[in-house]
Parts: structure tokens; C-alpha cells; sequence
């Protein structure tokens, strides 16, 4: 998918994260802060790199805030950030293909 | 991936816990709590502009958290919102066991609901017939037409009423001993009777009065109804405990269903049981007391 415009999803409680993506000319920069860094920098990282790849995004500004997120949460609000970036996050989302 | 096994139509049902599908410090340990079902919410827990959110985080969550033996309805957004062609098509998507129809008022909501559930799980290869659906019946007009609501489709499981809407079409507020609400109580237990699926209350809205939850958890038993929505794991366990047989219920039951067997055998319907007239129905409920006592994990006996 093509990062259309800034978008955001997710909050800064406890067990959340806050995704925003935005339009970039080529790759993908990743800025990620996290309260759990130390123990799960590298595995959310990958996380978040899986989930784009997945979602077929090759150029992206990413910025991840993480407070705890378990995977499943943090994969939940990449999608839905990407997908409001192309403004299709309202409806015929493909649940179990694109989005898995 | 969680594949989560084919949903029960009749299981225990005493408590059925509401959260928020958006919140994810609230749904990634639900199942911890050993409420009966819960109600992942994306209606109106959930802000209208997160409606897309919720549905990305109800699915992943569903997919990944085991919840196990603990059931996972979804509360749909109504089906006089934008929201809820997708919501169904999310829920189905994720396998979960079933959908609560919110503000039903008539067969035909159901039908409509009905007819976009098969048509998700032809789109997603799921089971078809598996998504069990229930209404919550939050008006009078609900309430009047509960029977051929819980009657429109075999995937019914059961309807509840939501006291909040409930209250306010009837102009009324949260009374002690409920009066404000018996009728439309009794009318919705009979119909659910009537088409023998479950029955369940509305909500306590006041976690920290108690005293007044107890009263009317206490009611809702002696009016038969199967369970109870509530909003906090401290409203599990008085539930729990209150909707399971009691001991002199139990032996009480034994003795009839032992009796019973005795007098069909030498070729007599009714007679007495501590001085009590009994006869068919009497066993009836008898097996139903022990029944509903070993899904309560209280029966300790060997019928």
C-alpha cells in the first residue's frame, strides 16, 4: 500500500501504541520508543517491520510510541494507521488476507 | 492463530462481561476473570471515530488471545449506524462465537443481521451457521416483540434487556425492588421461554453499590432469567454464586429424580415427596436442578 497522508492510531494508555505513518520518497524510517525497549526492542521492531511488509508498504516515515503493546495490539494499529492513510480503513477491509 | 471450536447454542451463561473493544489493557487478559462469556464492544463503549480501530483491534485480538473455554460474543454498532455491515463482516472474519444484535426491535433486524453473517461466512470460508447471534432488546418495541425476535433464526441463542435505553423510552429511572421494569422483565423471560433459548438481565450500571447489585441479582434468579450482563469482574462471583443450585435444591432434586425412577418402575405418576405432591414436571425441573448444578461445578452426587 501507498502512505497517502498522515495518519494515526492507537493511544498512549497502558498495553497500547500510538502509530502514526506518513508519505516518504523511498524506504521505510522507523523512529520507535518504547517503556519496555531494554527486554523487547528488537522482537517490536520486527513486529512492526513484518506488519509493513505484509501490508506491502515500502515507503514510509513510521513512528511507534509503545507502552506495553502486546504483539497482536501493536500489528492492530500499524494496519489500521496504514489503512487510514489511503482513507479504506472504514469498510471491505480484507480480514485474513491483507490484513492478518 | 486461534481457531476457536464451534460455539455451543446451549451453554452456561450466568455471567456475560462487557469491554471495550478498543481498549487493549482490557481485552488481552478477559478470559482471566472466569466470566462465563464476554461481550468484546464495538457500540457504544467506542468512540465514533475509532469504530475502524476497534474493528483492527477486536480481529487481531481474536485471532491471537486464547481465551479459551470463556465465550466471545461481539456487541454490534445498530443497524441505524454506518458501522455495522463491517463490524459483522470483522467478527465473522475472526471466528467469534457470536454477535449480540444491539437495539433489536423485530424479526426483520434479525433477518437483515442473518442474511450478512451467511453472506461473511461464504466470503471467508467459515462454517456456515456457526456465528451464533442474540438480541438485546432495549426498547418497547423490542420488548413487545420479543417472541418472534428470539424466533427468526436458528442461531438464536438468547435475548437480554438493556435497562439504560430501556429506562429512558419508559420515562423511568433505576427504582429499588425494579419495579420500573418487572413487566418488560416478565414479558421478555416468558417469550425466551416460550422459544426455549436463554434469558438475561441488563446491566447494573452502579459498580460500587453492592447492596443494591446483590437485590437484584437476586431477583433476576427468582424470576428465571439464565444470566446477567455486567461491567466489572467484581460482579462475577455474587453472580456465579447466586445463579448456581443450592445445596437443599440439590439433594431436594436427587431424591426426586431417585424416587421418581422407583415409582415409574412399580407403575405410579404422582405422589409425595416430603409431603409434597410431585409428578412429571417436578422431575422435569429435578434433572434441570442437577443439570445446571454440575455446569456450576457445585454437584458432588453421581446421577
Amino acid at each position: 500500500m501507498e502512505i497517502q497522508k498522515v495518519a494515526i492510531a492507537g493511544t498512549l494508555e497502558s498495553s497500547d501504541a500510538q502509530v502514526t505513518v506518513e508519505p516518504l520518497h523511498s524506504g521505510i524510517e522507523l523512529s520507535l520508543e518504547s517503556s519496555v525497549m531494554n527486554q523487547y526492542g528488537r522482537q517490536i521492531k520486527a513486529t512492526i517491520l513484518d506488519t509493513l511488509s505484509q501490508l506491502e508498504v515500502k515507503n514510509a516515515k513510521v513512528i511507534v510510541v509503545d507502552k506495553g503493546a502486546l504483539e497482536c495490539t501493536l500489528k492492530a494499529r500499524i494496519q489500521c494507521a496504514v489503512y487510514r492513510s489511503c482513507d479504506a480503513s472504514e469498510k471491505n477491509i480484507p480480514w485474513g488476507g491483507g490484513i492478518r | 492463530m486461534i481457531t476457536r471450536p464451534r460455539p455451543e447454542k446451549n451453554r452456561l451463561r450466568r455471567t456475560m462481561m462487557f469491554m471495550n473493544a478498543q481498549k487493549p489493557g482490557l481485552i488481552k487478559d478477559a478470559y482471566i476473570y472466569g466470566t462465563d462469556s464476554i461481550i468484546l464492544d464495538l457500540e457504544d463503549a467506542v468512540a465514533e471515530n475509532q469504530k475502524d480501530a476497534a474493528r483492527f483491534s477486536l480481529y487481531q485480538a481474536i485471532k491471537n488471545i486464547d481465551y479459551g473455554t470463556t465465550e466471545v460474543i461481539v456487541r454490534i454498532n445498530g443497524l441505524d449506524t454506518p458501522h455495522w455491515q463491517e463490524d459483522i463482516r470483522c467478527v465473522v472474519a475472526s471466528g467469534a462465537d457470536g454477535i449480540r444484535i444491539a437495539k433489536c426491535e423485530s424479526a426483520q433486524d434479525v433477518h437483515t443481521v442473518e442474511e450478512h453473517v451467511l453472506a461473511a461466512e461464504k466470503e471467508f470460508g467459515v462454517e456456515e451457521g456457526r456465528t451464533l447471534l442474540m438480541a438485546a432488546l432495549e426498547s418497547p418495541k423490542g420488548i413487545m416483540n420479543a417472541y418472534e425476535i428470539v424466533t427468526a433464526s436458528d442461531r438464536m441463542f438468547g435475548c437480554a434487556i438493556s435497562g439504560g435505553d430501556f429506562r429512558k423510552s419508559m420515562h423511568v429511572r433505576i427504582e429499588e425492588g425494579g419495579i420500573e421494569m418487572l413487566v418488560a422483565r416478565g414479558q421478555m423471560l416468558m417469550a425466551a421461554r416460550a422459544a426455549e433459548v436463554q434469558c438475561f438481565d441488563t446491566m447494573f450500571p452502579n459498580i460500587d453499590d453492592m447492596e443494591g447489585f446483590k437485590q437484584e441479582v437476586i431477583q433476576n434468579r427468582k424470576m428465571g432469567f439464565d444470566g446477567k450482563s455486567i461491567v466489572s469482574p467484581r460482579q462475577i462471583q455474587f453472580v456465579h454464586d447466586t445463579f448456581a443450585p443450592t445445596a437443599k435444591e440439590i439433594a431436594y432434586a436427587e431424591k426426586l429424580v431417585r424416587s421418581f425412577n422407583e415409582q415409574a418402575d412399580s407403575g405410579v405418576g404422582v405422589y409425595t415427596v416430603d409431603g409434597k405432591m410431585v409428578d412429571i414436571p417436578f422431575f422435569e425441573d429435578a434433572r434441570r436442578v442437577i443439570a445446571l448444578a454440575k455446569a456450576c461445578g457445585v454437584y458432588e452426587g453421581d446421577l
